[in-house]
């Protein structure tokens, strides 16, 4: 987008401002819109799978103004500190876990091709996603422990574990796309996936159908929803690490929370779920691409945008189903889940995933085989001459003198 | 148009500010879970500053493994070590004042050698600009798998790659031996009083 | 060392002697908080900013951004950088699970007072 605005002849820094302000905006926008969206949704399907309405009254019909009036109730509040805690870490904690929420969006695309949406065009933008969302937990261990609680130690302790363990799992289902895709690049991954639905990879081979379900699995763990919501165990632990907190600092873990269910599903969704491409290729029937012209491609990417924010959605709200339906696991049993059902199962899946991909490049459906290769060609074409004989030159280690490698003797 | 600031250098500096005065807060302040929180943003001002070399998977590992990883350990190891609610302890005046004066003189000397070679003073803006961008994710593994993409004339790393996985491994089997919860006499139990 | 007034860096690129100084300022930080520091706990600390230091001189040195391209370390010093954060990791693990000992044997985790093998 910067490009964009150099190209009309401003000062470079005014462009790169005015690119980041608008990238911001668009993106605190989805954040807070979604946690509005999502806070009323969750009452409304709690409701109804519950046997109930739900909110009905404020702002008319469907009770859509509900979080709005949450909102103002949560502002009015007092905003409370208990005697003994830690104060400067108790203030900080919430705005931590949101900054690393928030900063999950600016690697996520949502929409592909030359001139693709994304804040910043991230060549590992997968592992950087999952390493900021793992940072979450910091705000809630800060949270527990400068509460000078029991309850909110007991929690935070709690969600420390659970994520650290999920993230292996997690890690494990986000390299299978990955690999079939030979990027870690999201844009790259999603436009792999165009054309209709068959060619999601979800649907590439069984492997990649298991490996997703696993993958919500651990993605439900590590947002810290129910049925793993441990750390907030209103049964056993008050409300676990938000215990203390009350008032705008309170909603800030919730937007947290929040954000990072609509950010995982977002990551599902380019992963597994083609991204921005819809089942069946509406843009490209239109001639809605960048081979039209810029415009035309601009136009197709709104469309996909709008498509990947559906799944995310859906993603949001399968996640609450699953909240509202099953009972909470013990602790015992969320490690359990995790060692001895998600890892191997993952494990297992990516070896597979693995030989598949070696065996039927082209996928079930025979349509991957040339932009697959396309990749690989890509980066390993300079390597040819060293790549010729890789086992040779792997036990060859020539030790080179450091001080050499580093310059130091070529100053004199 | 011409602009006056070249901006990755104000990056340079900004992430540089962040990753210093943290690390000083890591020495300076007593509590251990305050220096632990302290470390954290110094480690991420770091990574920034590995994405502005042009190392962007080195810096997504140092988030993900040394942010997350080391901090989230060292966080338990605190919580689980912790006799008061919040555990600090003092080190005489003479001692810090000894470590500050040796500290500023090695910094000196660092900062002397690092300066004197007017090879490492850096490029000029046209220099940078002609570099071309290159992703190093892909180039990195395969370096580990011992083929070098960059540079045909060098060694690749499986050997070392292999060895520092075994080594994981025997580090984390031993250290969950370690850790394991004890039930013998000597050893420490809730009940106790210590 | 006038070409390090704050005028100058900002209207040219930074090269590898300014990342070496800020490398610096970590590592005697981290040094310092392991010879200051009674906590075991602050000790590894300590070492955790001195490997980081270390760290930040291999991107350095290995960045086509700082120095001519024909004399860097090229992929060498981020797979470097890359081994020391892993072994910084297996490091930690291991010291802390030493330090849980210590303390379930001593009630401290005060280095000072592991003197037992003192002659």
């Amino acid at each position: 987008m910067a490009d964009f605005f150099i190209s009309i002849q401003i000062w470079p820094w005014l462009a790169y401002l005015a690119a980041a302000l608008i990238q911001i905006t668009l993106i605190v926008t989805l954040v807070a819109a979604g946690s509005l969206l999502f806070i009323w949704l969750e009452r409304k399907v709690s409701g109804r799978i519950q046997d109930r309405l739900g909110p009905t009254r404020v702002g008319g019909k469907f009770g859509w103004l509900q979080t709005l009036a949450d909102g103002l109730k949560l502002l009015t509040k007092e905003d409370l500190m208990p005697e003994g805690a830690d104060e400067f870490l108790f203030k900080i904690a919430p705005y931590v876990s949101f900054c690393a929420s928030l900063s999950a969006f600016m690697a996520i695309p949502f929409a592909g091709g030359e001139h693709p949406f994304v804040a910043l065009h991230l060549n590992v933008a997968v592992f950087f996603i999952l390493a900021v969302l793992g940072l979450e937990v910091f705000g809630v261990i800060l949270a527990g422990y400068s509460s000078a609680s029991k309850w909110s130690l007991f929690g935070a302790m709690r969600e420390a574990a659970q994520v650290v363990s999920y993230e292996v799992p997690l890690g494990m289902c986000a390299v299978v796309p990955v690999l079939l895709a030979g990027s870690m690049d999201l844009v790259v991954i999603g436009d792999r996936q165009a054309g209709s639905f068959l060619n999601w990879y979800i649907f590439h081979d069984p492997f990649t159908f298991v490996i997703f379900w696993v993958y919500f699995t651990c993605a439900t763990a590590s947002v810290n929803r129910a049925p793993f919501d441990l750390a907030e165990a209103e049964s056993e632990l008050v409300a676990g690490f938000h215990t203390e907190y009350s008032g705008l600092r309170w909603s800030f873990f919730f937007m947290a929370e929040y954000g990072s269910m609509l950010a995982v599903s977002l990551l599902a969704s380019i992963l597994f779920l083609g991204g921005w491409h819809g089942p069946i290729p509406v843009a490209s029937f239109l001639g809605l691409t960048f081979d039209h012209g810029f415009w035309y491609g601009v136009a197709g990417n709104v469309l996909g945008t709008a498509n990947i924010i559906v799944k995310g959605i859906i993603g949001v709200t399968v996640m609450m189903w699953v909240r509202w339906t099953f009972p909470r696991l013990r602790i015992d049993q969320v490690i359990t889940t995790c060692l001895k059902y998600c890892v191997p199962i993952a494990a297992v899946m990516f070896l597979g995933a693995t030989f598949w991909q070696y065996k039927w490049p082209n996928g079930i459906t025979g349509g991957q085989s040339a932009r697959t290769y396309s990749v690989r060609e890509q980066w390993s074409a300079p390597a040819v001459p060293a790549a010729a004989k890789p086992a040779e030159k792997a036990v060859k280690i020539e030790p080179q003198p450091l001080t050499t490698a580093m310059g130091i003797a070529r100053t004199e | 148009m011409e602009d006056p600031i070249y901006w990755p250098s104000f990056f340079f500096l900004l992430f540089s500010a962040i990753a210093c005065a943290f690390a000083v807060a890591v020495v300076v302040t007593p509590n251990v879970v305050r220096m632990a929180f302290y470390l954290v943003l110094s480690l991420a001002a770091t990574a920034g500053l590995f994405f502005l070399a042009g190392a962007d998977f080195v810096g997504a590992m140092q988030i993900m493994i040394y942010v997350g990883g080391t901090l989230v350990l060292l966080i338990f190891g605190v919580m689980l070590t912790s006799q008061d609610r919040f555990i600090s302890m003092k080190t005489s005046n003479f001692e810090l004042g000894m470590a500050t004066g040796v500290g500023v003189c090695l910094f000196i000397l660092l900062a002397v050698a690092a300066r004197s070679i007017p090879e490492w003073h850096g490029l000029t803006a046209q220099q940078v600009a002609e570099i071309p961008l290159e992703p190093t994710a892909a180039p990195l593994g395969m370096g580990l798998l011992g083929a070098r993409v960059d540079s045909p004339d060098r060694s690749g790393y499986l050997l070392i790659f292999e060895i520092i996985s075994v080594h994981l491994l025997v580090v984390l089997v031993g250290a969950a031996y370690l850790a394991r919860a004890r039930r013998s006499r000597s050893g420490f139990s809730l009940t106790s009083d210590g | 060392m006038t070409q390090l007034t704050l005028a100058s860096i900002l209207t040219q690129p930074v090269g590898v002697s300014h990342y070496l100084i800020v490398g610096a300022v970590l590592f005697v930080c981290g040094a310092l908080c392991m010879a200051t520091k009674r906590n075991a706990l602050g000790v590894l600390m300590g070492i955790e900013l001195v490997l980081n230091g270390a760290n930040l001189n291999f991107i350095a040195f290995g960045s086509p951004y700082l120095r001519k391209a024909s004399e860097t370390m090229g992929l060498d010093g981020q797979l470097m950088s890359l081994f020391v954060i892993v072994l910084a990791a297996a490091e930690a693990a291991v010291a802390l699970a030493i330090a849980l000992n210590f303390y379930n044997s001593f009630n401290t985790i005060d280095v000072d007072r592991a003197d037992q093998l003192q002659g």
